[in-house]
């Protein structure tokens, strides 16, 4: 262990939670890191919460267990830092950063403090490159752009753990894998939950262009705080400072809201709503705002949170917040998940705000916006007629109404639904699709252009019309 | 530039953002002070005896009890002169071109950048004599920034005096006095081409006038159906997904005001963005140079420091008011208000104040208000007869998408026009997603003459028209909704098409069509007097018999609908054609079922 230097105190006065109250130490700076010995040599470590001259409060980082008065702090005079090396792909680590796959301690190239500072947004380039992950549900209707911070709200019962490592397993940025790298964090997971994920990257061997961070349910509250802090870092130095495109997935958001709440509780803040402490939008903003693209720099961060609804409320404080601050969401639908469609997105409230600059010519296919836009409003039509059902029962419906029934129903099983190892490039996703426009009658094609119709419709292709151009180009 | 005898406190006690510091006597209350070794910036927000409570624009990581505190002298103030026009600054009004410059992609702390450039040197044209009277609001001269002629005026807190040295015409940087002017009491101002004005303290004018000029978007619902002045003050609450940013940004590019003030608060990076890659592409209409030369862009994102959010829209309106003293209209959008009040409640409650209605602080209304009641058309200071005016226009995020939160509530007490953004809408893809039975304007009686007299057409009576139309539609949807649409009678189902043409054909407006994102005030009324009209021709055809379903087929009812995607030259032509085709259509139905 490094040397410490710094002063060395004596003098709790008061334990309280993860709180430790003690009378002024003029040496305590504001954050800084504390090392606590006990006399029978037992060791915490513990940050700064408020420095003082009269009064010094110090927030442990872990179990208080066997903490007394008679403690010794030592201040180090450093904030929480991260060793982060290239060497880190391939690595398992807990929630605040400490190897648990029984290999060496990183070989640092740098320290960075987890709190990382905020983007310049003059520094910021626009996200608009599309990521693949070989879901059509996201692909098609929800692409996800290189930068962007896209969360998916789901449930408990949720198979969200799964499309979470399935999404792990496939993503990359067309023409780009080599430089592709995960950074994955478990906040406050089940123990079995862990251990699939772990199991899952190694099985699919992605685990070497990955960082693993895992806080466990049991794990301290206070390292929940830290876990997708700490998972930024070692994505900001992969991104910034080694040309990587990073995919981020933190999961499971919630639990991290959690945590801050019995924090906040412990210090006796006021509470806003659902007793969720007022400054929770900043806080997230302090996580979720460190995904994007820099200029000048070859790297990214696109972030994907994971987050439960609690009892399936969108205007919770946790979804609700997040949905300000993110670029869009996607929604996992019990009603799907219970007719058997994996992965269980409902398209039709999810949403990808920079979807409209990451598709289209040159960077997946032409037609992609417009086959989005109809399949969207012709789903929407299939929805409503299946409301329709539920009232006046499937005689009354019209022919049409009876047509979009149908498509709503093949929507769902072939092109939302697929194989848990089942990847689709862009350029199948859209096959799907249009094969299951071409059972409309054309003239309901109304998002489409006649153009685009011309050119994918299944009737036309091959025509001869085209010529071979009729085929065309992916990621040109 | 500080020295030693400057020194005057100590930091006693570091929690987050608020530092104690002990021996600051004479210190008053909104002074900015210098804090730790670093020099971070901090203002006064309490005195309890000899202790000072200080709220620290930037974070306080590292500091620690004993390090020095500065004092300044002066409150948070802004730096008003030529050099505004085209910055983004962060919420401090520091630009972040810069700060890039100086730290590269990442901000760090502790750093001291002025707004206004010292380097640049501006042509100033002297309009004032040595030896004249002046007064504070009277005009020494002016210096060409962008698309605006900006006039150097004696300050508003300067004494009134004689002018007894004047610089000739020639090139100056903000630095250089200008002028001196000495008052009764021999008193000696210098006057240079910048001065600093007090951020929470509204600039002085003569007198409020009432506001009588509508403030043109181009968005069809908005300046139709609840429009805003010159002066007014709006609201646009709506929770996430449903439009407000875009809305905003609309506004933002297309409204007929000469300077724009753009404050993203406490919002998202990429979104900034977005807005920093497409201002300088695009091209004012009306001037055809650049939008961004008549812009002030300030950014505080989400993650930049709190304390800043919540005086970055202080800094926003003090610039709108700057430029309203040179006699010009300014629009001061604010995305999101919701993010200031929210500032405010974590800063309140790690003051430890006793909290009020969720968490916010009892003074939440009048916090608010001190925002909204600074819009305002109004007479300028000096003596000169000229007018000026800020709009203000600011986005609410009602946590939830709960309306009944205190932020969207106290708002709507002090604004105008509440723009009231719909998931459902949004839901169904129509843009704006402004639900026009929830919405509202004070403004619309004051605008009727404006129309008469802007475009001609007596607008205000085809938004009537309109607004009856929408109105018994929706009622008649419910209806529709446990009987079926065939059940309606023919009169009523014809409302529910002329309501659908109004609605897809005038309200939904794209912001992202070349064409559609932005529609002029006498296009509007025409278009809507053709919608209106559409439903006048028609009702005597249900009534002589002729079915919906004919009525429906008209190849004329297409054609009106998609009259907006109309380039504005080509327009009164193809209106003209629509206007034609339905006449015609109309009169053969006529004689069929004759």
């Amino acid at each position: 262990m490094a040397v410490i230097y710094g002063a060395t105190r004596k003098g709790i006065r008061l334990v309280k939670g993860p709180l430790l109250f003690m009378e002024g130490v003029l040496e305590a700076r504001f954050g800084e890191v504390v090392r606590i010995f006990s006399e029978e040599g037992r060791e915490w470590v513990g940050q700064v919460l408020e420095a003082g001259r009269e009064a010094t409060v110090i927030q442990v980082l872990g179990d208080t267990e066997g903490i007394d008065v008679g403690v010794i702090v030592k201040f180090t005079g450093e904030t929480l830092k991260l060793p982060v090396a290239e060497e880190m792909l391939g690595r398992v680590f807990s929630g605040s950063g400490v190897p648990i796959d029984g290999g060496p301690p990183v070989k640092a190239e740098d320290y960075r403090d987890i709190n990382g500072a905020p983007i310049n947004p003059t520094m910021r380039d626009y996200p608009d490159e599309f990521v693949e992950t070989g879901i059509s549900a996201i692909d098609g209707m929800l692409s996800l752009v290189r930068g962007q911070k896209l969360p998916i709200f789901s449930e408990s019962g949720l198979p969200h753990n799964q499309v979470a490592a399935q999404i792990a397993r496939q993503a990359v940025v067309p023409g780009k894998a080599e430089r592709f790298a995960i950074v994955f964090a478990a906040i406050g997971l089940k123990h079995d939950e862990v251990l699939y994920f772990r199991k899952q990257f190694e099985e699919f061997g992605a685990l070497s262009r990955s960082i693993l961070f895992l806080n466990l349910a049991n794990d301290p509250v206070i390292e929940r705080i830290m876990t997708p802090r700490v998972a930024l870092t070692a994505a900001e130095y992969l991104a910034f400072d080694l040309d990587m495109d990073v995919l981020v997935i933190l999961t499971d958001m919630t639990n991290y809201c959690e945590a801050l709440r019995e924090l906040s509780a412990a210090r006796e803040e006021v509470p806003s709503r659902k007793g969720y402490p007022g400054y929770m939008y900043s806080d997230l903003a302090s996580i979720y705002e460190r995904a994007g693209r820099i200029k000048g720099k070859a790297g990214s961060i696109t972030l994907m949170p994971i987050l439960t609804m609690p009892g399936g409320d969108l205007t919770h404080p946790i979804p609700d917040l997040t949905g300000y601050i993110t670029e869009g969401q996607i929604f996992l639908d019990y009603d799907l998940f219970n007719r058997g469609i994996y992965p269980p997105i409902n398209v039709l409230p999810s949403l990808s705000r920079l979807m409209k600059d990451g598709v289209g010519r040159g960077k997946t296919r032409e037609d992609h916006m417009e086959v989005s836009n109809q399949l969207y409003a012709s789903y929407r039509e299939g929805t409503k007629a299946r409301e329709l059902v539920q009232i006046i029962g499937e005689a009354g419906l019209s022919k049409r109404e009876r047509t979009y029934l149908r498509f709503a129903d093949r929507f769902e099983r072939e092109f939302v639904a697929q194989g848990f190892r089942e990847r689709r490039p862009i350029e199948e996703t859209l096959e799907i699709a249009w094969d299951l426009l071409a059972m409309l009658p054309e003239a309901e094609l109304t998002r489409i252009s006649d153009a685009t119709i011309a050119k994918y419709h299944p009737k036309h292709r091959g025509s001869g019309e085209e010529g071979p151009e009729g085929k065309t180009e992916i990621y040109a | 530039m500080a020295v030693e005898q400057e020194v005057t406190g100590v930091v006693s006690h570091i929690k987050g953002p608020i530092v104690v510091a002990d021996g600051m006597r004479g210190a008053r209350i909104r002074e900015i002070v210098l804090v730790g070794e670093e020099k971070l910036i901090g203002e006064i927000v309490r005195i309890e005896g000899n202790r000072t409570v200080i709220q620290v624009y930037e974070p306080t990581e590292g500091m620690r009890p004993g390090e020095p505190v500065e004092r300044t002298g002066e409150p948070l103030s802004a730096e008003l002169g030529p050099g505004l026009l085209g910055q983004v600054l962060d919420g401090l009004g520091r630009p972040l071109p810069k700060i890039a410059e100086m730290t590269g992609p990442f901000i760090t702390r502790g750093i001291k950048l002025p707004t206004l450039p010292r380097d640049v040197k501006w042509s100033f044209k002297p309009s004032a004599r040595v030896g004249d009277r002046v007064v504070p609001g009277d005009v020494l001269g002016t210096v060409p920034e962008g698309a605006v002629t900006h006039k150097i005026m004696v300050p508003p807190n300067a004494l009134p005096g004689r002018i007894v040295e004047m610089a000739p015409e020639g090139d100056y940087t903000v630095e250089e006095v200008i002028a001196v002017v000495e008052s009764a009491g021999g008193v000696r101002q210098e006057i240079k081409l910048y001065h600093k004005w007090p951020v929470r303290m509204p600039r002085p004018f003569r007198e409020k006038l009432e506001p009588t000029m509508l403030l043109v978007t181009g968005q069809r619902v908005i300046d139709t159906f609840f429009p805003i002045v010159k002066g007014g003050a709006s609201a646009i609450p709506g929770g996430f997904g449903t439009g407000k940013t875009v809305t905003l940004h609309q506004v933002s590019k297309w409204a007929d005001a000469d300077v724009v003030v753009y404050v993203g608060c406490g919002e998202r990076g990429n979104e900034m963005t977005d807005l920093l890659q497409h201002f300088p592409k695009l091209i004012d209409p009306k001037t055809g140079r650049p939008l961004l030369e008549r812009s002030v862009l300030i950014a505080n994102t989400s993650n930049m420091p709190v304390p800043a959010r919540e005086a970055s829209i202080f800094i926003g309106i003090t610039y709108a008011e700057y430029y309203r003293d040179m006699g010009l209209d300014v629009v001061l959008t604010a995305d999101s208000t919701s993010r200031w009040a929210e500032a405010l409640r974590e800063l309140s409650s790690r003051l430890e104040e006793i909290p009020s209605e969720r968490g916010f602080p009892a003074y939440l209304p009048d916090y608010i208000a001190s925002f909204y009641e600074r819009a305002g058309r109004i007479k300028v200071l000096g003596r000169r007869d000229e007018m000026g005016s800020v709009a203000v226009i600011g986005a609410v995020s009602p946590s939830g998408g709960d309306l009944n939160e205190p932020v969207t509530q106290h708002t709507m007490r002090y604004v105008g026009a509440f723009w009231a953004l719909d998931k459902d809408l949004a839901f169904k893809r129509h843009f704006p997603a402004i639900n026009w039975l929830k919405s509202f304007s004070k403004y619309v009686a004051e605008l009727k003459y404006w129309w008469i007299e802007n475009t001609g057409y007596d607008m205000m009576e085809y938004r009537e028209r309109a607004m009856e139309i929408l109105q018994k539609a929706s009622s008649l949807e419910e209806v529709a909704r446990v009987v079926g649409e065939a059940a309606l009678s023919d009169e009523n189902r014809l409302v529910l098409l002329a309501a659908e043409m109004i609605r897809e054909g005038f309200l939904v407006q794209n912001a992202y069509h070349e064409v559609d994102t932005y529609c002029s005030p006498k296009k509007q009324a025409m278009l809507l007097k053709a919608l209106v009209e559409f439903y006048d021709r028609a009702r005597p055809l249900v009534e002589a018999g002729v079915p919906m379903s004919s009525i429906r087929e008209m190849s004329s009812v297409g054609l009106l609908m998609r009259l907006k995607f109309v380039p504005e030259d080509e327009f009164e032509e193809a209106l003209k054609e629509a206007l034609t085709k339905l006449e015609t259509e109309a009169s053969m139905l006529m004689a069929e079922v004759r």
